[in-house]
């Protein structure tokens, strides 16, 4: 039985865009801690990097601004909070709309929050125009069920011998 | 991203060795229509084996790339996409459009 984590941790950059692999590669040194598959681990970077390329291209439209992220580890779950200080979303419904984008001439797909909602359990948005926009996040960790992995290794041994 | 140009058969292969996200695909973009545009090539395919990361940028920069293509008379395929690629294409779609192609690499030398 592995032992629970709880754990938390607060980052905060300016809205620049080389800040994206930053931001995902640390919620992914952060989230590794629950033991997570590579796939698990590679939607949550997925999920936080579009986030964090919203704040950027659509709340600060380039401007400079502070974006925050946190996350917390509860149990077998990670949860991580995205916010901004920006322009806020006029209708999120529409927002959340696949292939709907308000910046198509920067050959932006409108698929983030899409891929957000598919990558993530659930997917929080609140967001007031003029304020600025959150975005809370989260995901539990599978854990491996012991005795399939025994059976596995036990197959493997066999093969092997 | 590493470019190389087959003569004989006018195919333009761009091999992408970084992570695609909105950072990336600003520089990406030139190159790739700089390039395009110079050798006006009959076929265009982006090489994807490399790719350890791609969100949804990948996605615009793809179509981009695949309407740039079209209008200089050009095809464009993408080859060697990764399970983490596959599963970004397959949730917006774009694969009905371009075709995925087996790349040989070698057989083209």
């Amino acid at each position: 039985m592995k032992e629970h984590i709880d754990n938390e941790m607060n980052l905060e950059f300016i809205s620049k865009s080389s800040n994206e692999s930053f931001a995902r590669i640390t919620i992914a040194a952060f989230a590794a801690q629950l033991d997570p598959t590579i796939e698990e681990l590679a939607d949550i970077k997925t999920a936080v990097s579009e986030a964090v390329t919203n704040c950027i291209i659509h709340a600060y439209e380039n401007r400079i601004g502070i974006v925050k992220m946190s996350a917390k580890l509860k149990e077998n779950e990670v949860i991580i909070e995205i916010s901004d200080h920006g322009k806020g979303i006029e209708n999120i419904e529409m927002a959340k709309e696949p292939l709907y984008t308000t910046k198509p001439n920067l050959e932006r797909s409108g698929m983030g929050f899409t891929i957000m909602e598919s990558f993530m359990d659930n997917v929080e948005i609140e967001s007031v125009v003029g304020l600025g926009t959150k975005i809370t996040m989260s995901k539990k960790i599978k854990k491996e069920d012991e005795e399939e992995k025994n059976v596995e290794e036990m197959d493997l041994l066999q093969k092997i011998n | 991203m590493e470019i190389r140009f087959y003569e004989k058969d006018k195919l333009l292969v761009f091999k992408i060795s970084e992570e695609i996200d909105d950072y990336s695909v600003q520089k990406m973009r030139r190159s790739a229509d700089y390039e395009i545009e110079r050798y006006m090539p009959k076929k265009v395919i982006f090489d994807f084996d490399s790719v350890t990361f791609m969100d949804s940028a990948g996605i615009g920069f793809i179509i981009g790339r695949y309407k740039f293509a079209n209008m200089l008379g050009a095809k464009l395929e993408v080859t060697n996409l990764t399970p983490s690629v596959q599963k970004i294409f397959d949730m917006s779609g774009i694969l009905k459009l371009i075709p995925v192609t087996d790349l040989q690499e070698s057989a083209l030398r």
